[in-house]
């Protein structure tokens, strides 16, 4: 039900981008307007969000890590998964954003026929990081792709993105690696929650939603490029304009590339406002991207009460003359 | 805040990697790619035909000619072409001769770029540039690297 609420937004969204993209009079306002509002509240609600949670005290640090802490000089230490030196929380935090490390110890729980009733059984499982981890890698790809799209002219670089990702040079236009591999990671995590009970039974429409939205958007983009075909001179010149702030709208681009257009921007719109930010949010993690050295250094609390202390030497200073006549020795003449 | 330098540090990198197309772009016309084709001229199909689908018509023709020894096209009006890239090099291909009547910017294609007089007169030259031609600047500007060039040649030896 939950999935069903979410897959009736995505059409909402999309019959409403097809009502855009084929009234000619709406063409302003779904191909310039919306993209630049969208634009203006992706980035103003990132920076709120993320400038939101840098707000947040982070007193001491939280060493929940696998690896060795540092000890005595004979106890080797874990200096990637329990760094003591800015070096290692470097190498952590890039291999949490760039493999999802942690993601890498997802484990499975079952329960087990044994000798004495049921066993609890533990195993590794790593379909769900190898679909994310293709997942992102394939969006992260595919939206440098589209930069083809907003720079001229195109560097050598993301040409060389292009070639090597059509470069098994099926069909014309020849077709790109990270679409299918998009797709298909795409897929896995959705039929993920539908199919497996427990998961199903704690996803939200917030996880629905934002699956099938970029499905639609991939869906859309894919068949943009492979069957019902835009004229990309008119949609480079569009977004040229978008990027230069000299907006100009070209006369006939298919509706299918407004429904692309406007669910992109839905995305953006979207972003800030859900678990999306957890690609700000990453950067975050307390338990990432501390150094562990919480006995090393001290670490003192950010929002600690100032304590009036009064000193021994300032107790000296006060009643001095006094603790001379009653004859009390003073540190101090 | 605490870390806050390094937040907002890393909030302005953000936002520059974000608006890098804009400064990428900064301070040059948005122009679109040099069309010159002969006016009053039709292609061998409709333009939002052939804007679609010339690549696959093109496979279709080298299918045709080199597999079935088809030599002849006969497009949708039943017109019938041969099947050859001089065909296409005819219109789209400007030597000396078809430039020096002037060369005629697509009306249907370009809003912006409608008229890129420096390109248009270095297409006039007798010698010609394989980067100004159409197809190329079209390729070029929309980053599709097409195989023709790695088998054929263009003509008068010039090599793309």
């Amino acid at each position: 039900m939950k999935a069903f609420y979410s897959f009736l937004a995505v059409i909402v969204l999309i019959l409403v981008a097809v009502i855009g993209g084929s009234i000619a009079n709406l063409h302003f306002f779904f191909g310039i307007i919306i993209p630049y509002v969208a634009f203006v509240l992706f980035v103003g609600g990132f920076i709120y969000r993320i400038i939101k949670w840098g707000r947040s005290p982070v007193p001491y640090r939280i060493p929940t890590t696998c690896g060795q802490q540092k000890s005595l000089p004979w106890i080797k230490q874990a200096k990637i998964e329990n760094p003591t030196s800015a070096l290692g929380v470097i190498v952590r935090m890039a291999s949490e954003v760039l493999l999802f490390r942690s993601l890498f110890r997802n484990t499975k729980t079952e329960l087990r026929e044994g000798e004495n009733g049921p066993q609890l059984a533990y195993g590794s499982a790593k379909w769900l990081w190898l679909g994310s981890l293709v997942f992102h890698w394939s969006f992260l790809i595919i939206i440098i792709r589209h930069l083809r799209f907003f720079l001229e002219p195109i560097p050598v670089a993301l040409q060389l993105v292009d070639s090597v990702d059509s470069m098994l040079q099926i069909g014309l236009p020849q077709i790109y690696i990270t679409d299918l591999l998009f797709l298909a990671a795409i897929t896995f995590l959705f039929l993920r929650r539908v199919c497996v009970p427990r998961i199903k039974y704690i996803s939200l429409p917030a996880d629905y939603f934002p699956l099938l939205l970029i499905f639609g958007i991939a869906v859309s983009g894919i068949l943009m490029r492979y069957f019902d075909k835009v004229d990309l001179i008119s949609v480079k010149e569009l977004a040229l304009g978008i990027a230069t702030l000299h907006p100009v709208l070209p006369s006939d681009i298919g509706a299918i590339f407004y429904v692309h257009l406007f669910l992109i921007c839905c995305l953006f719109v979207y972003f800030p406002t859900s678990k999306l930010m957890h690609m700000g949010g990453i950067f975050m993690s307390p338990t990432r991207n501390m150094i562990s050295n919480n006995r090393m250094v001290r670490h003192i609390n950010p929002w600690n009460h100032a304590v009036e202390v009064h000193s021994y030497a300032e107790y000296e200073d006060e009643f001095r003359e006094k603790m001379k006549k009653a004859g009390i020795p003073v540190e101090k003449e | 805040m605490y870390k806050g330098g390094r937040i907002i540090a890393s909030l302005i990198v953000f936002v520059a990697v974000l608006a890098f197309p804009f400064f990428y772009n900064l301070g040059k016309a948005n122009a679109g790619p040099v069309i010159n084709v002969p006016s009053g001229t039709q292609c061998v199909e409709p333009v939002a035909y052939m804007r679609a689908n010339h690549m696959q018509l093109l496979n279709q023709w080298r299918d045709e000619y080199v597999r079935q020894g088809k030599t002849v096209y006969v497009n949708s009006q039943g017109k019938s072409f041969n099947i050859n890239i001089d065909t296409c090099l005819q219109c789209h291909y400007s030597n000396s001769a078809t430039s020096s009547s002037p060369a005629a910017t697509h009306p249907a294609v370009s809003t912006t770029g409608a008229s890129n007089p420096a390109a248009t007169t270095e297409a006039s030259n007798s010698v010609v540039n394989p980067s100004d031609q159409f197809c190329v600047t079209c390729h070029k500007y929309a980053s599709v690297e097409p195989t023709c060039w790695s088998c054929h040649n263009l003509p008068e030896g010039a090599n793309q």
